[in-house]
């Protein structure tokens, strides 16, 4: 038997002034036909940080997350604004295809296309207009550094991405991402399919990746938003829980439910 | 009786039933390669038809047979392409999808000798085009349509959907994710339809009948302008395929050796359509190797 925690008792913290922050929700409400998933959730990112989103299965962190770059547009309904650079991007009239190029997202499986490795980056930048050849090449080789997936398929660019491990797929997703130069990066579950080795090297290259965009992680494994993040919200239910700064939340949860699901007595 | 026993006498049933629809298609295929082929010659492939001394050959026929089969084929292919992607992609799940998709099953379990009466009343009578490939050409389609837009359909609906969140995720439009990325994946498996659809329509003898004509008017394959009436490429001219010429000999045939020419026509039409059957296979994998692999 689930135990009951009231929905009343949050800490959310906020940001003051002097922080700049890459996003920002406002009372953001996800439903799935009349499924209330997510209700008013006020969440702040800073920039240039890495912030974990954890919480139980059906919690509604990844509903959140997809919220965020509108790719729940076609399944959801979603109120509530979401502000991006002054701009609520959750207006209808916004060009959705331009918010996703500057918030690129990475899914729980690694879904490189069928194509070559190299195909993999250019096909959306092309698609977006950057035709010119020594560009190109300059976004795969730097995309591929950014994603610590360079030295292992610098010779073999031309080979199909489907031939890749998955941690290596997982990277190159990764690496297809940044190389739309975006903002802010959203990744749902990254590591969930991938081994212990791989999972180690998709952390390292997220917190160097952390210095140019600002990160926003979905996780269910708790020693990885320990290890990695800067902030963590605690999601329960629908319910933005406690949102502290990850240290915080590990060695002093606020409320008894975070206490109790970051130390395994949750349900 | 225990569950060993039981399961042996199952597989020893499925296996004879196997065997039985195997042995009937080999039983078929060689009875009518050796009643026909002794009769198959370079002059027979590429002869004109001559109905009375029984020399004649199939060459306008064949020829007749493929034109028909491309133009069937550049008709029926956009249109059904347009169709699968709509209903694969686009089409909400309502009753208007389901009409639609009812609509296509209905289509394709038309019997095609009424696909071919309408062909007549419509093309041939009522539009006066008179017997000729474009009447036999839009028929098929009629006939053809269904099947490809259900081959795209599902083909399509087989690309993952991380695929299509890959694609939109980078600020590709829908459009452009489906052209791109989610159609070149399917591409093996639409080619694989659209060839086998090619065999099916290669062998296509009711629907032409009343439509293409069962006449085969001597052409002059030097002539490659599509507006002479003499020229192979005219649209417009009556065009018995080889399907319809094997029905004709078997029902009119005037020369003694009729059922000879018949076995080695059906002969050649059985060879045409194993090929296509097996061009769908290897044209398929190496598509797949191409597409999924490196170039």
């Amino acid at each position: 038997m689930l135990k009951q925690y009231s929905f009343d008792k949050t800490a959310v913290q906020t940001f003051d002034a002097q922080t700049s922050l890459a996003l920002k929700t406002e009372d953001l409400q996800v439903f799935y036909g009349t499924n209330h998933a997510m209700h008013d959730a006020n969440l702040a990112f800073p920039k240039n940080q890495i912030t974990a989103l954890i919480g139980a299965s059906g919690s509604g962190k990844s509903t959140y997350l997809r919220s965020l770059n509108r790719m729940n547009d076609t399944i959801a309904t979603v109120t509530g604004k979401i502000w991006y650079h002054g701009v609520d991007i959750n207006e209808p009239n916004v060009n959705i295809y331009e918010i996703r190029r500057h918030i690129g997202m990475v899914f729980q499986r690694p879904n490189p296309f069928a194509k070559s490795i190299r195909e993999n980056i250019t096909y959306a930048l092309r698609a977006n207009g950057v035709k010119n050849k020594t560009e190109l090449t300059e976004r795969i080789e730097k995309s591929l550094r950014g994603a610590a997936l360079w030295d292992e398929v610098k010779d073999s660019l031309d080979k199909s991405a489907l031939s890749l491990s998955g941690g290596q797929q997982q990277r190159l997703c990764i690496a297809r991402s940044i190389a739309m130069a975006p903002d802010v990066l959203l990744l749902d579950e990254p590591c969930s399919a991938l081994d212990p080795i791989s999972t180690v090297k998709v952390e390292e290259t997220l917190l160097e990746l952390q210095k140019q965009y600002t990160i926003i992680i979905v996780t269910h494994n708790m020693q990885q938003a320990a290890r990695i993040s800067s902030q963590c919200a605690f999601f329960h239910l629908g319910h933005v829980m406690e949102y502290t700064p990850t240290g915080t939340m590990f060695s002093n949860p606020q409320i008894p439910v975070t206490q109790d699901y970051i130390s395994g007595s949750f349900g | 009786m225990n569950a060993k026993r039981k399961d042996m006498i199952a597989t020893v049933i499925i296996d004879l039933i196997v065997a039985i629809v195997v042995g009937i298609l080999f039983f078929l295929l060689a009875y009518i390669l050796i009643k026909g082929l002794p009769h198959v010659s370079w002059s027979f492939l590429t002869g004109a038809t001559d109905s009375f001394d029984g020399t004649g050959g199939i060459g306008v026929q064949l020829f007749n047979s493929f034109y028909l089969l491309v133009l069937t084929m550049l008709i029926s292919i956009p249109i059904s392409l347009g169709a699968g992607i709509y209903l694969a992609e686009y089409a909400k799940d309502n009753w208007r999808t389901s009409l639609i998709r009812s609509a296509i099953e209905v289509l394709s379990s038309l019997p095609s000798v009424v696909v071919g009466l309408f062909g007549f009343l419509l093309f041939v009578v009522k539009f006066k085009i008179g017997f000729s490939v474009i009447s036999g050409a839009i028929a098929l389609t009629f006939f053809n349509l269904p099947l490809l837009t259900r081959n795209i359909e599902e083909s399509l609906s087989a690309v993952p959907r991380s695929q299509r969140e890959a694609g939109l995720s980078l600020g590709l439009s829908k459009w452009k994710t489906e052209v791109g990325i989610i159609l070149p994946v399917a591409l093996p498996g639409i080619v694989t339809g659209v060839v086998l659809s090619a065999g099916r329509v290669f062998g296509e003898a009711a629907a032409l009948i009343y439509t293409a004509g069962q006449s085969a008017p001597v052409t002059n394959f030097a002539d490659w302008n599509p507006m002479d009436a003499a020229s192979p490429l005219n649209p417009f001219r009556p065009a018995e395929t080889l399907a319809v010429h094997i029905w004709k000999m078997n029902t009119e045939g005037l020369a003694s050796n009729a059922a000879a020419l018949s076995a080695a026509a059906s002969a050649v039409l059985i060879i045409a359509v194993l090929l296509f059957n097996l061009g769908a296979r290897v044209l398929g994998s190496y598509l797949y190797r191409r597409v999924t692999a490196s170039k």
